[in-house]
């Protein structure tokens, strides 16, 4: 069955065409929510056929057999045996890993593991330009044969707005800063680390955005690692989606605080989640809780769905909670004025109380920020981890980020911007279109520029990344521990600078591989529910 | 016809076989199936319980209690003249000669150890990266973001450090931070030293092993810990083989800037069979004759370390981080080290730099030795200073100045340091505190003022800043 959420606005549908792009798409109106939304949000998660789902398993299952097989054969000497030892002297040693921890990693994920890691040679635009390295012990090893693939289109790198580039006014003005400032730094924000180019960035990053101030620092990960713990502690809620980056589960077990989670975009749940939070209290004492704080993400980089940012808004408004968004992968690469989620649900920035992105994707650089009220960020230069104890942004790092967000905003008198943002949005919606089209299970929101393939079978893997790989393309492929074990996937990240030669070369490419390869699983059988179906398990709460 | 009443008879055959069977079994088989049915009946009947409390309110208390609710504010307020939210502004870059809050002055803040922050052959190397890659990697080492600059910055470390593998990290702060939770899980036990820098605390308590301190530097205090562990294991041996044990310890600490007696503790490692890690993040390009760090400087054999970790953004002048050690130790970090694994890799152009940098050190090993002279001078110029005491190794490039007599508050302590940097800055001479995170940190260090000293600053400036902290002393502190 293919779940779709559709929802209208109540009053006025917006401007663009009516009708999906999808001719075998029926569409019910669903129920309008009030008319929080002001444009339609499709989105859809194709269930996997059962067929396919026994098969997974059961390769798998071979797969697992043949590992404990060959584990057996290299304990007994007979199959030669690649994996690093031990020393001598510490033998007696407790083991540093248990062998049952790494059995994924020696049998299945050896396997196939050229389809990672590939190193590149040059800038990580539209087009790429990969080493060679061949292995000649099934992949425990690789070597550089020497030649260089060139030009292999790049559907991997997160280039969203195609600022990755080596020539421009970008990398021009990034030159001038490293001859002057030279590349480090060489100490802490709070210490002799704050640069005049840093206090810059965060003016712009707080105009950008359209909130009161802003800070920078210098990894998009340590980013949440280190000032979810400054802003939630002991006594407090964390709500996380299930769905939820490694560094905002991280950030949420350092500070200490209780964790729930709710089923991934279902507002229902977290609603469910609220409502038992505040009415019961804290487990066991029935203390009123200090503060509630939900951490979402603007995209989710696995799924292509989008958060469904009105509705948090108002349920963080009705129940006084605290909204976390992580724009990772929305920022720059939604809205039409590139200003991420908030921009393209047309809402008010100043509704999210802490506002936080990554520069990696969309500016071609890299660093964190966070933005919101100025007593937010005042007292997160005070207190948060990575002033007091990491190194600030390096000086080059932050020119990309200054020139290409002006660039973004049409400040440096160019329309760049501007058409690079249309550009991305008419690539992302060309390339879900011809690949449902083809009949492929794509998953996520029609808007997304993250675009997952399902591949759902171990083999078909690696194989798909390979192929592509033959016929110049760069795919990442993605399996198990990323993603649930049956639901293996390749996932392409649609960018501005692709022109639609390149994406028509791309699709043909895939086309043929699916073929090859039979992963045109989609049958198109359309039964138009509301939402995913909420079902009445309770909620799991994590111990930390 | 036929067919039924050959059912029939087939039924009633089977009826009979099973009459048969049960007058053919044995007594306790009939009466253990009798008690199952029975209990059986007994749970369909009987009322299901949810483990979650059912509340018994009605929706409308629920109602009230929502709209009663207030959360705290999401942050505290902070004041305005909280000392650790007005910065110094440093204009242009942050090298030898640096202009803080509009003066121009000697730089005795920065932990450029190597002068390497300003130096033309490390830009240039950057600059031609920059041409070459661009800026932002665009994705993590796995998907696309593997440049062969980092391939070829892993080996040179490698080689440099004469183990067989390195790892880089693209932020200082997160390599040990990241690498410690590969390793040590739950149920494992970590030992640690009292004066950890704050990374290595996070990445225990990323880890949620078992921590137990030992007194800083003390080998008795650590082995006393060891000695007690070893009872516990004796009881439970099944337990002790699958438990894992490491130490952790800094080879020079930021926090006291002196050294750890590594014979001693290899020794134990050794004879307790732990595993040592050891952050070099301010012994890298300092300490041993090819500034290799602390087990170059003691002559311990490197492959008795399990994992070096140190950043790149002191001595070596760029930004992040490694670890290095066997192939064994550090290949499990690709896979599970959260900071490499699902984060952006390090930009090109900062990797390019720290290979240039790593060239400045290899050709010239002499630095390591003129650094280490002038940290001996910097050392003895800053005894005898009024109320102030020097913490530190004399071989140390970052020295903590302590107040000799505390005022009893912290807030105060930290106020009159704080007069002193300034009177140093209007003097030409760029200083700055040690800063901490008072409610965070598990033994916090008193309040302290941090001079670091490089290979540029020349015998006069030292002099320069040591007289002018003389002074700054006299005239602030009565």
């Amino acid at each position: 069955m293919y779940h779709v959420s559709v929802m209208n606005g109540c009053f006025g549908l917006d401007k663009q065409p009516k009708t999906l792009y999808l001719s075998d798409l029926q569409v019910h109106h669903g129920s309008c929510n009030g008319g929080l939304y002001s444009r339609p949000f499709i989105e859809s998660f194709e269930e996997t056929p059962m067929l396919v789902a026994v098969l997974t398993y059961m390769g798998y299952g071979i797969l697992t057999i043949f590992g404990y097989l060959r584990d057996f054969l290299r304990a007994r000497k007979i199959e030669k045996c690649h994996i690093a030892r031990e020393r001598e002297e510490q033998k007696d040693f407790v083991p540093l890993y248990q062998d049952f921890e790494n059995f994924y990693t020696r049998n299945l994920y050896m396997r196939i593991r050229d389809n990672w890691n590939r190193p590149i040679c040059s800038v990580p635009a539209d087009k790429v330009d990969l080493v060679e390295r061949v292995s000649y012990d099934y992949n425990w090893t690789f070597s550089h044969t020497g030649r260089v693939v060139k030009d292999v289109i790049n559907m991997g790198s997160y280039n969203y707005l195609g600022f990755s580039e080596n020539k421009g006014s970008c990398a021009d003005a990034v030159a001038e800063v490293t001859l002057k400032y030279g590349a480090g730094v060489g100490s802490t924000r709070q210490e002799m680390g704050n640069l005049d180019g840093h206090e810059e960035l965060e003016k712009l990053v707080a105009r950008f955005l359209g909130v009161e101030s802003a800070m920078a620092f210098g990894m998009g990960f340590a980013t949440n690692s280190m000032n979810i713990p400054a802003l939630a502690g002991k006594g407090c809620l964390i709500l996380s989606d299930e769905l939820n980056h490694a560094s905002l589960v991280l950030g949420a077990r350092l500070s200490g605080s209780t964790i729930r989670v709710f089923k991934h975009n279902n507002m229902q749940s977290l609603e469910k989640l609220l409502r038992d939070a505040i009415v019961h209290g804290q487990p066991r004492t029935h203390r009123p809780w200090k503060k509630i704080l939900i951490l979402v993400e603007g995209i989710y980089s696995m799924e292509g769905s989008i958060i469904r940012l009105p509705e948090v808004i108002a349920l963080k408004k009705k129940y006084k909670a605290y909204l976390y968004l992580d724009e990772a992968h929305s920022i720059g690469a939604l809205g039409g004025r590139g200003r991420g989620v908030v921009d393209y649900f047309g809402l008010d920035p100043t509704d999210v109380d802490i506002m936080m992105g990554t520069f990696t994707k969309s500016f071609g650089a890299a660093g964190g920020y966070i933005g919101g009220k100025k007593e937010l960020i005042d007292y997160l230069r005070s207190h948060s981890h990575s002033a007091v104890y990491a190194t600030s942004m390096s000086p080059p790092v932050v020119e990309q980020i200054i020139t290409s967000m002006k660039c973004i905003m049409g400040e440096d008198g160019t329309t760049i911007g501007t058409e690079r943002i249309q550009q991305l949005a008419e690539n992302t919606v060309y390339f879900r279109r011809r690949l449902r089209e083809m009949g492929f299970i794509i998953y996520g929101n029609n808007d997304s520029p993250v675009v997952p393939l399902m591949v759902y079978m171990p083999a078909k893997i690696g194989a798909f990344g390979r192929e592509m790989l033959k016929r110049n393309i760069g795919v990442v492929v993605v399996g198990f521990p990323a993603t649930p074990i049956i639901e293996s996937r390749a996932r392409f990240c649609v960018s501005a600078a692709h022109t639609k030669e390149m994406l028509d070369q791309a699709l043909s490419a895939i086309s043929e591989v699916g073929d090859l390869l039979q992963l045109k699983y989609s049958r198109h059988r359309i039964l138009p529910t509301l939402d995913r179906p909420f079902d009445e398990t309770t909620y799991e709460e994590c111990e930390d | 016809m036929i067919q039924t009443t050959k059912m029939a008879s087939g039924q009633q055959w089977v009826l009979v076989e099973m009459v048969q069977a049960f007058y053919e079994a044995p007594a306790y088989h009939l009466i253990l199936e009798g008690i199952l049915i029975l209990w059986i009946i007994r749970l369909l009947f009987s009322k299901t319980y949810k483990l979650q409390e059912r509340s018994d309110l009605t929706e409308k208390e629920k109602e009230e209690l929502i709209e009663e609710w207030q959360p705290e504010p999401l942050v505290p307020a902070v004041s305005n003249d909280h000392p650790s939210l007005n910065y110094d502004v440093v204009t242009g870059p942050p090298s030898h000669k640096i202009t803080v809050n509009g003066k121009e002055c000697i730089n005795f803040a920065s932990f450029n150890f190597l002068g390497l922050l300003d130096n033309e052959r490390v830009k240039q190397k950057a600059l031609a990266s920059l041409k070459k890659y661009g800026v932002g990697t665009c994705g993590p080492r796995g998907f696309y973001g593997t440049f062969d600059v980092h391939l070829e910055l892993e080996e040179r470390l490698a080689k440099f450090m004469k183990t067989e593998e390195a790892i880089i990290y693209s932020y200082g702060f997160a390599t040990i931070a990241s690498a410690i939770p590969a390793y040590s899980k739950r149920g494992d036990i970590v030992f640690v030293d009292e004066a950890a820098c704050f990374s290595i605390q996070k990445g225990l308590q990323a880890s949620r092993s078992f921590i137990k301190y030992f007194k800083h530097n003390d080998m008795e205090d650590l082995e006393r810990l060891l000695k007690e562990q070893e009872l516990e294991d004796q009881k439970n041996p099944r337990k002790a083989r699958v438990t894992r044990r490491f130490i952790v310890v800094e080879g020079l600490y930021m926090n006291t800037s002196d050294i750890c007696p590594l014979p001693e503790l290899v020794k134990l490692k050794y004879k307790y069979k732990v595993r040592i890690f050891l952050e070099e993040s301010m012994s890298f390009g300092v300490l041993g004759e090819h500034g290799r760090g602390v087990t170059e400087h003691f002559g311990v054999s490197i492959d008795d370390i399990d994992l070096i970790s140190a950043n790149m953004e002191n001595a070596v002048a760029s930004i992040g981080g490694f670890c290095c050690g066997r192939s064994f130790v550090i290949d499990h970090q690709r896979l599970s080290g959260q900071g490499y694994c699902f984060s952006a890799s390090l930009p090109p152009m900062l990797a390019s730099a720290a290979i240039e940098a790593l060239n400045i050190m290899e050709e010239d090993p002499e630095i390591f030795t003129i650094l280490r002279e002038k940290c001996k001078h910097a050392h003895k110029a800053l005894q005898d200073i009024p109320g102030l005491k020097v913490v530190g190794e004399a071989f140390a490039p970052a020295l903590h100045l302590q107040l000799e007599h505390s005022t009893g508050s912290r807030e105060s302590d930290v106020r009159t340091l704080r007069s002193i940097i300034d009177y140093c800055l209007d003097r030409q001479i760029a200083l700055t505190q040690a800063r901490y995170l008072d409610k965070e940190e598990r033994f916090l260090p008193p309040p302290s003022i941090r001079v670091v000293v490089t290979v540029e600053q020349t015998e006069e400036e030292i002099e320069k800043a040591t007289s002018c902290i003389r002074e700054a002393a006299l005239a602030r502190l009565e």
